[in-house]
């Protein structure tokens, strides 16, 4: 397919304007992605015109509501490819989804038991099994890294034994830039017996996804860091073991029947959306996945690779730089963490934002990573679609001009 | 592109501070401790004070940080160094206010000599914590001390 990307580009009115006199340059992607006009338009559309509550109402804005709700499950089941609606739960986030798992699943959980984790995971899928291990007794296991700092597989088939219930893990890197070998490991962990859970939220919008392909038992995405607004998230669950835990929260509509001393729970996947839900979220949502259909992910992919394969080998080749990940582009996705000589990252970034250059420093919500690496924090640049290679040269320009103000100021 | 406008934050003053810190390393009369984190960038401050009859005697801290929060650790032990617990504490109040965009006292503002450039972040609103840190730890240890001195 022949994208026009910067027709793709001007789909989102945030990235045309001026920061700090400079054109703005956004690089946070893996924060937070921006949204398209179309996204936008949904949510105010949905407010202006078919604004109810779901699955209550017998009237004629609730019926609308409900069928546009219901019509984005079954637009993501597609878009991961699950084998039914049931299996899509919305949430808030990923963090949410995680936690969902972390507090129901979880709950089989028994003392002696092993949840492995890798020590490139963000906060989000940690301290929830974290937290398990320490209630349960259980033992909590990380997975380590090669020398070249990808995953370790040798590390990992030592780590997961008959002994392991859960495997969590992140599909991609939000420091490394790495996408993790994850069939590799459902098959590892299916042999001892293990469930997988996948933290998808930097893949998601950045690669085709087929949970069925991967074969994880759960995988967890935000809509926020793909086109979608903030307070929406997605947690897919193997209908078997969903069926099978015990609800997240309590309340309206994930109730069967309600008697004064018992009660008994929906079908899925309503036994785990308690409350109102994020409705204009699951809207735009639903726009944000006809969006990212529409260029076609394998598209996303193959373009996000060729702004990695331009940017990528420049930031290698300069000794200023120390660059984390594997120091290989074709193992790199559009995250790249750096550090400028000995500068802190936080007055990196401070300069580049003075050339209107927006990226990501600190410690990522990773610190047992960063630990691992013996490092305080990175800055990070990390790419969507819609850059273009202006973004990237403005990028190599500013970060030309904080060496020199630092060079000559600092050093 | 032009940076001309971080020259307002990294003043020469600044950049002394940071490269050349004072008061930089571990109190062996210290009577008091506390070790602060930023939780947003995770920069760590461990301040370490001599307390003699309400007045800082010495203080020194040790921790990793970026240019702003370590010449403010650095402004911040020169210019607390021999005042009571309750002149560094409305010191810590000022500098606070003058980073925020608070209305201050100028007389306060004079009391902070060095440190008082630091002002210029209010204007790089992300940094604010960067230059805080070291102020909310002095002022945390204070407050503790006052706290089992009430007990």
């Amino acid at each position: 397919m022949d994208t026009d990307w910067e027709q793709v580009r001007s789909d989102f009115p945030v990235l045309q304007q001026v920061v700090n006199e400079e054109s703005l340059v956004y690089l946070d992607n893996a924060a937070t992605s921006q949204k398209p006009m179309t996204v936008l338009q949904s949510i105010n559309q949905f407010y202006l015109h078919d604004n109810a509550n779901v699955h209550r109402g017998i009237h004629t804005l609730a019926q609308r509501a409900t069928e546009q709700y219901e019509a984005v499950r079954d637009q993501v089941r597609q878009f991961i490819n699950a084998t039914t609606a049931n299996e899509i739960i919305f949430t808030k986030g990923t963090t949410d989804s995680l936690n969902l798992v972390a507090s129901t699943y979880g709950q089989f959980i028994q003392a002696g038991d092993e949840i492995i984790l890798t020590i490139m995971e963000h906060h989000s899928n940690l301290i929830a099994w974290q937290q398990l291990a320490l209630q349960k007794h259980a033992t909590l296991k990380y997975i380590n890294l090669t020398k070249e700092q990808d995953l370790d597989l040798k590390d990992a088939a030592q780590k997961i034994t008959d002994k392991t219930k859960i495997v969590a893990i992140a599909h991609a890197s939000n420091v490394l830039g790495v996408v993790n070998p994850i069939k590799t490991i459902t098959k590892l962990a299916h042999q001892h017996g293990a469930v997988v859970v996948c933290d998808g939220a930097q893949a998601v919008a950045h690669l085709p996804v087929d949970v069925q392909d991967l074969d994880v038992d759960f995988y967890a995405f935000s809509g926020h860091k793909m086109l979608a607004p903030t307070g929406i998230g997605v947690l897919y669950g193997k209908q078997a073991l969903l069926k099978k835990m015990p609800p997240y929260q309590y309340g309206g509509e994930m109730i069967s029947v309600v008697n004064q001393y018992d009660s008994t729970w929906a079908e899925l996947p309503y036994k785990f959306e308690a409350g109102t839900p994020n409705i204009a979220g699951v809207i735009g949502l639903g726009k944000a996945i006809d969006y990212l259909n529409h260029i076609e992910m394998t598209n996303i992919w193959r373009h996000e690779q060729e702004l990695v394969q331009y940017i990528f080998p420049k930031l290698l080749a300069d000794p200023t730089l120390t660059i984390y990940g594997p120091p290989s582009v074709t193992k790199h996705t559009g995250v790249i963490a750096f550090n400028l000589h000995s500068l802190h990252p936080h007055d990196v970034a401070t300069a580049l934002d003075q050339d209107g250059v927006a990226v990501r420093a600190g410690h990522h919500c990773a610190q047992p990573l960063m630990n691992a690496l013996d490092l305080k924090a990175t800055v990070r640049m990390s790419l969507s679609f819609y850059n273009n290679w202006a973004d990237l040269d403005n990028f190599l320009a500013a970060l030309k001009d904080t060496k020199e103000f630092f060079n000559h100021e600092l050093i | 592109m032009s940076l001309s406008k971080l020259n307002n934050l990294y003043r020469e003053v600044i950049l002394d501070h940071a490269n050349h810190p004072h008061h930089k390393g571990e109190l062996v009369t210290a009577t008091n401790q506390i070790t602060l984190n930023n939780p947003t960038c995770g920069d760590v401050i461990n301040l370490t004070m001599e307390l003699n009859n309400h007045r800082i005697q010495a203080i020194k801290f040790t921790g990793d940080g970026c240019t702003i929060s370590q010449a403010s650790a650095s402004m911040m032990a020169d210019v607390v160094t021999g005042k009571t617990m309750a002149e560094a504490l409305v010191m810590a109040k000022t500098f606070s206010d003058m980073v925020m965009g608070k209305k201050h006292d100028p007389v306060d503002l004079k009391v902070l000599k060095d440190a008082a450039i630091l002002a210029s972040v209010v204007s790089f609103p992300a940094r604010i914590k960067c230059a805080t840190l070291a102020w909310w730890a002095l002022q945390r240890a204070l407050l503790d001390e006052q706290d089992t001195r009430e007990d």
